[in-house]
């Protein structure tokens, strides 16, 4: 195919991909990189939420080239019942500050962007090229690939694998297992458009700025999962995501679980009118700390969301694959320039560099999150909600029923639900959190 | 309300989507099987294209054109060898518009 040695190939033109090739090509690396998607972005589906921190430390100069949406301004928690909505909504003028801490992006167009900056720092891109195989030497160091176009391997010194959740590459040459359904979400998700001053009315925003829904509850029919809206130019995405073992536990549809969230009460006059032009669906690694592989060994590294970096709790997908990315690519940069070679015990400084930053902190400090939520969904996303809404009720409903009756409804209401686990829920959210 | 009714089909979201299909070489295959697995039922609901279908002699079937990739099934069904999964050749498949 390519008779020519690269310093690195990069799988994939994802998150973690394009930061890889884009730390290693502005190095001064020989990169390739191979995208099976006939652009960067066609195979990826996000919310999608941009963290401008983790952006920033690659490509400082961002915010005035990347196709960005709406920097987010407000963020809103939902507890949903069939009918209601209990809400806490968090809105701060400090978040239109000269450098905005988070945007909502379209995926395909940002990825095509940020493949464009790795290529111009000399970074190859291949799109159109789906890698099938890791070709090894004798003594098992991976040093290339085969892709599906004729002719033969391309070599390497190393391979950055950031393939995806669903990466074949990984699993077929047993780097990695596959995720187990408890270890992944599926989520649905369509795009509605709407002219941007009608988005900007009925989410109470001006020009450019942008609101967050993520709602949890009833919706997700006991299974552990949540809704979201999330505010584009003139689009809002609108999805739904439950664990992949709870839906087939359920045997639930995920495209009538989305439809009927579209349908609630509380979300449906925010997207009336509004004409669909996609819906997508995509797994999301949700296994946590204890389900994060072995990410390096002999001339290969695993990045972003082939190696489960995802933060369930705080919903950070993107920024973790940035920076895996980003690290993978630094770590490569430093064993080169000493004019090492990409041996496991080498490539161990890409995981001491992950093991040192926020990724891996976050991820130990909610290691016991991801099993939590699947062991007590139906308290967590059925019994609570209603209680919480019932309090509301009680509290806001004028009717003539004496305020020291309802008090007393209300806290009848929890007590009887401590029978499913309440305070014990509670301590083991705690623990898990802290 | 019947489900009809109530729901819109998933044939008409998908119609939305862009695709390249590869005519005849469908990445994900049902092995031969005479009474489906827990999983493989499963995913006549599940599936989010709704490529799953059961025939009605119990089997089940794939119609692979509006897949998403989203690997849903081969989760559940690679590891006991009940379909193959392999990703379409580069450049066909779904091509997200979005994402």
């Amino acid at each position: 195919m390519i008779d020519e040695k690269f310093d690195a190939i990069v799988i994939g033109a994802g998150m973690a991909g394009n930061a890889a090739a884009y730390t290693m090509a502005s190095r001064g690396l020989k990169v390739l990189q191979l995208e099976r998607g006939e652009y960067p972005g066609s195979k990826n589906v996000q919310g999608g939420i941009l963290y401008a921190d983790m952006l920033e430390k690659i490509i400082p100069e961002f915010r005035g080239e990347a196709p960005l949406e709406r920097r987010l301004i407000e963020q809103r928690f939902w507890f949903m019942t069939d009918k209601a909505h209990t809400g806490m909504h968090y809105r701060n003028d400090d978040f239109n500050e000269e450098r905005p801490n988070r945007y909502t992006i379209i995926r395909s167009q940002f990825d095509r962007w940020f493949s464009r900056q790795a290529q111009e720092k000399g970074a190859i891109l291949l799109c159109e090229t789906t890698a099938i195989e890791l070709i090894r030497d004798g003594y098992g160091k991976v040093i290339g690939v085969r892709t599906d176009r004729s002719g033969g391997p391309v070599h390497a010194d190393v391979v950055v694998l950031a393939e995806g959740v669903n990466g074949l590459l990984g699993t077929r040459a047993e780097l990695r297992p596959r995720p187990a359904a408890e270890h992944v979400a599926l989520a649905v998700k369509e795009m509605h458009f709407l002219p941007a001053e009608t988005i900007e009315s009925r989410f109470n925003l001006k020009a450019d700025e942008g609101a967050v829904i993520e709602a949890a509850g009833t919706i997700s029919n006991g299974m552990a999962g949540m809704g979201f809206i999330y505010t584009n130019k003139e689009s809002i995405s609108v999805g739904m995501g439950c664990l992949v073992s709870d839906f087939a536990e359920n045997s639930v549809s995920p495209a009538q679980l989305l439809d009927t969230f579209k349908k609630h009460p509380s979300v449906a006059p925010l997207i009336a009118g509004s004409e669909v032009k996609e819906y997508a669906a995509h797994l999301i690694p949700e296994g946590g700390f204890k389900a994060v592989p072995q990410l390096f060994g002999d001339g290969w590294v695993i990045c972003g969301d082939a190696g489960q970096l995802n933060n369930a709790v705080h919903r950070e997908g993107s920024n973790l694959a940035m920076t895996s990315g980003r690290m993978a690519g630094e770590a490569i940069f430093q064993i080169k320039s000493r004019r090492e070679t990409m041996t496991k015990a080498n490539l161990a400084l890409y995981k001491k560099m992950l093991d040192e930053s926020f990724v891996m902190k976050d991820l130990r400090k909610h290691k016991d999150m991801p099993a939590l939520l699947h062991n007590q969904a139906s308290n967590l996303f059925l019994t609570y909600p209603e209680l919480i809404s019932k309090a509301m009720e009680n509290f806001v409903r004028v009717d003539g029923k004496p305020k020291i009756d309802k008090e007393k409804d209300t806290v009848r209401n929890f007590r009887k639900a401590r029978g499913f686990g309440l305070i014990g829920d509670a301590i083991r959210i705690a623990r898990a959190w802290r | 309300m019947g489900i009809e009714a109530q729901f819109q089909k998933v044939e008409e979201k998908l119609f939305q989507n862009r695709y390249l299909v590869d005519s005849g070489q469908p990445h994900i295959k049902v092995m031969p099987h005479d009474k489906p697995s827990k999983n493989l039922l499963a995913m006549t609901h599940l599936c989010p294209a709704g490529c799953y279908s059961q025939a009605e002699n119990g089997q089940v079937e794939l119609t692979a054109d509006g897949c998403l990739e989203c690997g849903t099934c081969r989760i559940l069904c690679e590891p006991a060898g009940e379909i193959t999964w392999e990703y379409p050749r580069g450049g066909y498949g779904i091509l997200f518009k979005f994402g």
